[in-house]
């Protein structure tokens, strides 16, 4: 059950990925990106990340989205339609080049000996068990981790005013 | 069911680096990025079965990284159209030689 | 003004010479008295006077700018000029005085054993381990009084002189620093420390000679000074590294005791070791080849020329032959060539000194020739002749520089008072001064007998001994090769009767005779003042008396010796230095000669015939020269035929530089021409020209699309990820 789960949602993100790539419309992609990026949520919880999985829809899905969302409609976007992808020699030349970091890939994956569970698996259950879905995540998060979380922190407002900065329409 | 999800990250991974290759709207460039981003995401939490927890909370802090990316790339976006009037990367060349 | 200094300095002497005659009593113990004092107050000299010179060049400097210039008139002289008068002598006169209670010390006792006094480590690297060390024996104590006691003699000569000369606290720093140096080199108790001593006089030389640097051709032969003594320098570093890797030490002590044990008697190794060290003296003591720059070095204020290029400097290479007597008696060979090369410059400097007309020139061939002499005693193993002779010509060349300083300072004055631009050293332009100038005449004259060989004069027992040596050496039992001892010991007795030529011809040419100098000039002739002539008599005296010190028993017991007024004493004195050497050269060599070769005849003979010749030379040199018609030198045409060769020298310069300035000029010319500009330059234009070749076409992946970077990124990825996989 959860393997037949998981090849539909994934599927589902193989061809919502391609939707992005060759929509016409910025609209078109981004819905498409939508639900590449909530059927990976849906893998997220086969894979028992709850947490976040539920963090993908709401500040990717959710917020993330969205805010591309208002930019496209903002620039009033979509409307052109004009073709604006790279074609002839080049795109030839990328088709080649992703080909090659394809076949690289799987090559490695096909080398690579990875049992379906190993002792994360049982050590996330332990967690889990003890603290929660959330509370699993938190206790490293507030602890090992709480300086990197700090200043991402610090990063988050970075991003604010310089969005602010950036997007601001100059008075003068 | 770790190595589907590795193969899976690798194909949304290779298509992404398609899209931001051959688009060149810079809007699906960037959801091509972020497509990446979600890409490896995947992997990593596929690795969190196998190493511990650390790898869903890197997890966090990519999808912290990729919000604070959006609203300034996409701030960053919003005052090149204002200039150029137009989104399509092809007319950005001042950083030619 | 020296006279309260004097008077401290006498009491300190002889409160420390009764100290000196105590350890003397209690029996044959040498105490050191303040031996580093002695190397230090020279320096303490220049360091004082060097700061004073920066001074009053700062005080010029901005005088010229204001408009004038320093105010060096007499009464209105700045402190700084006056002040290296007290000085320079002063911290001389002072190590003079120290070195005397030393020596008077070391008379009391009998010193069997060279005295080291170790300061600190100097350097010390792996097995290489140099003391900052002096050694007090009686070599180096003979080097000491010389360089001391004429040295001071000297620079109170230089007060005189020098004093209008607008370098004058300059010049008292690069005197004293010469001394300084010069002391190290006699004092130094291992090869090293000689050698820093080398080079530093070697420095100080440079300096002086180029003085009045202003000078194009002054400050060249400074230059050529320099560079001609790096050719010798070479060879003593080379023969110091030879014997670091024979004896894994440069001490003297250690290297002459173990010098029997480690080289066999006429080894190719101690062979070479001496060989390279003799490059090093005959670069230091201006021998063939490379004494082209000692006449050059006449470009230098003359007390100069008197004290480095006459009495001290140049002697260090007879010196460094003495100290290493042992290294050197084990190399017949190397002896071999040292005397053939000594007589060889003797004869050849002595036949370029007859045509010469500057009487400083021919001063300087002279100094040449007598170095060849003392070659010659050191090379025919007659080691305390050869320092003998230094001693005796440090005094009589130094007498006779300074006073042709006398007559040069005169004629100058002279010239100067008419703005005449004629040449003040020409002897051509000289003659009759004698009116002019008696005590330098008096006292030039008696150097002259002196270094003629004139009985009793110093020279005659010196130069004698050095000559009958070289016969008796010739003819030992085993000598190596004793026909051509008979060739050296003909030709310095032939180069012995040239000096005498060429030094009467000199004292006619200025002294006698009719006044050329001009008419108007010859008012402002005049005698040199006292601080000039006072160390010209002291000199004078010593170039007489101080022959008798080492007169051989033979001759002391011939009419030849004056009785109780000579002995054999330097001799003795040396013996403890000598004496090793000389037992190799007796068990290997036999005894030597009692009669000369060929004609036979012993000792005495040859001294009273050689005597006897010298004074019908100097007679009828005298009466020839004299006879001469000589015109000033503005009058005078070009010698012709052997006389031309002579007069330009047997065109050695030009011989040299046609066969080494011209090449290396050439070859630095292809260097310049085809390796820089060609080779080199094109290699760093190339790479300049390959970087913007490069630059352009790489730009080309400067599109400033987005696309392309994105893809080129991918790229690189892939080429990391397929390196790190495959």
């Amino acid at each position: 059950m959860v393997t037949f789960l998981f090849y539909v949602f994934a599927a589902v993100a193989v061809g919502g990925a391609i939707g992005v790539v060759i929509s016409r419309s910025p609209v078109g992609s981004l819905l498409s990106m939508i639900a590449t990026l909530g059927s990976m949520a849906a893998i997220f919880v086969l894979l028992e990340a709850h947490f976040l999985a539920a963090i993908q829809i709401i500040v990717y899905a959710g917020a993330i989205m969205v805010l591309f969302l208002f930019v496209i409609m903002l620039l009033n976007l979509g409307h052109d339609y004009q073709k604006d992808l790279k074609v002839g020699a080049f795109s030839l030349v990328s088709f080649a080049t992703v080909g090659a970091m394809a076949y690289v890939l799987s090559r490695q994956l096909g080398a690579a000996d990875l049992s379906d569970s190993g002792p994360g698996a049982a050590a996330i259950d332990a967690a889990i068990a003890q603290h929660g879905v959330v509370g699993a995540i938190a206790q490293p998060l507030y602890t090992t981790y709480v300086v990197p979380f700090e200043i991402t922190g610090i990063l988050l407002l970075v991003a604010i005013v310089g969005a602010l900065v950036l997007a601001k329409k100059n008075v003068a | 069911m770790i190595t589907e999800a590795l193969v899976l990250s690798a194909f949304l991974f290779v298509i992404g680096t398609l899209g931001v290759l051959v688009r060149r709207n810079a809007i699906i460039m960037f959801l091509c990025i972020e497509l990446q981003l979600n890409a490896v995401n995947l992997s990593f939490v596929a690795f969190s079965r196998l190493h511990g927890m650390d790898g869903q909370i890197f997890v966090f802090f990519v999808m912290t990284v990729a919000a604070a990316e959006a609203a300034v790339g996409l701030a960053i976006i919003i005052s090149i159209f204002r200039h150029y009037k137009t989104v399509d990367v092809g007319n950005f060349k001042l950083l030619r030689w | 003004m020296y006279a309260s200094l004097a008077a401290v300095l006498f009491q300190v002497g002889e409160a420390a010479s009764a100290g000196g005659q105590e350890a003397a009593e209690s029996g044959a113990h040498f105490e050191p008295f303040l031996p580093g004092l002695i190397v230090l107050l020279p320096l303490l000299g220049f360091v004082l006077n060097g700061v004073l010179a920066l001074r009053h060049a700062t005080r010029s400097a901005e005088a010229v700018r204001a408009g004038g210039e320093l105010d060096l008139d007499e009464g209105g002289r700045p402190l700084t000029h006056t002040l290296p008068s007290l000085i320079g002598p002063g911290v001389l006169l002072l190590a003079f005085v120290i070195t005397s209670v030393n020596f008077a010390r070391m008379l009391g006792a009998h010193l069997e054993e060279p005295v080291v006094v170790t300061y600190w480590t100097w350097m010390a690297t792996g097995t290489f381990s140099v003391d900052a060390a002096l050694q007090l024996d009686q070599l180096s104590m003979v080097m000491m009084m010389i360089v001391t006691g004429v040295g001071f003699l000297i620079h109170v000569f230089s007060v005189g002189y020098m004093k209008d000369d607008p370098g004058y606290p300059r010049y008292f720093a690069y005197l004293n620093l010469f001394i300084f140096f010069m002391l190290v080199l006699v004092m130094g108790a291992s090869y090293p420390l000689m050698f820093v001593g080398w080079e530093g006089v070697g420095l100080c030389s440079y300096l002086l000679i180029g003085f009045w640097f202003s000078d194009r051709e002054k400050s060249d032969a400074g230059k050529k000074a320099f560079i001609v003594n790096r050719i010798g320098d070479l060879g003593f570093l080379v023969a110091m590294f030879y014997l670091f890797t024979t004896f894994g030490t440069l001490d003297f002590v250690p290297i002459f005791a173990g010098a029997e044990e480690a080289f066999a008697y006429g080894g190719a190794l101690v062979t070479t070791i001496t060989l390279f060290f003799f490059l090093g003296a005959a670069g230091k003591s201006a021998q063939m080849p490379l004494y082209v720059w000692l006449p050059d070095a006449m470009a230098g204020p003359t007390p100069v020329s008197a004290l480095i290029h006459a009495a001290t400097m140049v002697t260090a290479g007879v010196y460094l032959v003495a100290r290493s007597s042992v290294l050197f008696a084990l190399a017949p060979v190397a002896s071999a060539t040292v005397a053939g090369v000594g007589v060889l410059t003797a004869l050849f400097a002595a036949t370029i000194a007859l045509k010469q007309n500057d009487i400083k020139k021919v001063l300087a061939y002279s100094t040449v020739s007598q170095l060849g002499y003392m070659f010659v005693g050191v090379g025919v193993g007659a080691y305390s002749a050869g320092i003998f002779h230094l001693m005796t010509h440090a005094f009589f060349k130094a007498l006779l520089f300074l006073g042709a300083g006398a007559v040069i300072h005169s004629m100058h004055v002279a010239y100067h008072s008419t703005h005449s631009h004629e040449d003040g050293q020409d002897m051509r332009n000289m003659g009759g001064l004698r009116k002019h100038m008696p005590i330098t005449c008096a006292t030039m004259w008696i150097a002259t007998l002196a270094i003629a060989g004139i009985w009793p004069f110093a020279g005659f027992f010196s130069k004698d001994e050095i000559i009958w040596q070289t016969a008796a050496f010739g003819g030992a039992a085993n000598a190596p090769y004793p026909a051509l001892y008979t060739v050296f010991w003909l030709i310095a007795l032939a180069a012995a009767m040239l000096t005498a030529f060429y030094m009467t011809r000199m004292m006619v040419m200025t002294f006698h005779g009719e006044n050329r100098t001009g008419d108007q000039e010859e008012k402002a002739l005049h005698e040199a003042p006292a601080v000039m002539w006072a160390p010209l008599a002291v000199l004078a005296v010593l170039a007489v008396v101080g022959g008798w010190v080492n007169v051989s028993e033979h001759l002391r017991d011939s009419i030849l010796g004056l009785g109780p007024l000579t002995s054999g004493w330097l001799h003795e004195w040396l013996h403890p230095i000598t004496e090793q050497a000389q037992l190799i050269q007796d068990l290997n060599l036999g005894v030597l000669a009692e009669s000369a070769p060929i004609v036979g005849g012993g000792e005495v003979v040859w001294a009273v015939l050689s005597g006897a010749a010298a004074i019908a030379v100097v007679l009828v040199s005298f009466r020839y020269v004299g006879g001469q018609k000589i015109v000033p030198a503005a009058e005078d045409v070009e010698p012709i035929g052997f006389a031309k060769v002579l007069y330009n020298k047997w065109y050695v310069d030009e011989l040299y530089d046609r066969i080494i300035v011209q090449p290396i000029l050439a070859l630095s010319r292809f260097c310049w021409n085809v390796i820089d500009v060609g080779i080199i330059d094109g290699i760093v234009n190339g790479v300049g020209f390959a970087a913007r070749g490069v630059g352009f076409v790489v730009s080309m992946f400067q599109t400033g699309t987005l696309n392309t970077y994105a893809f080129i990124l991918t790229v690189g990825v892939l080429i990391i990820l397929g390196v790190s996989i495959f």
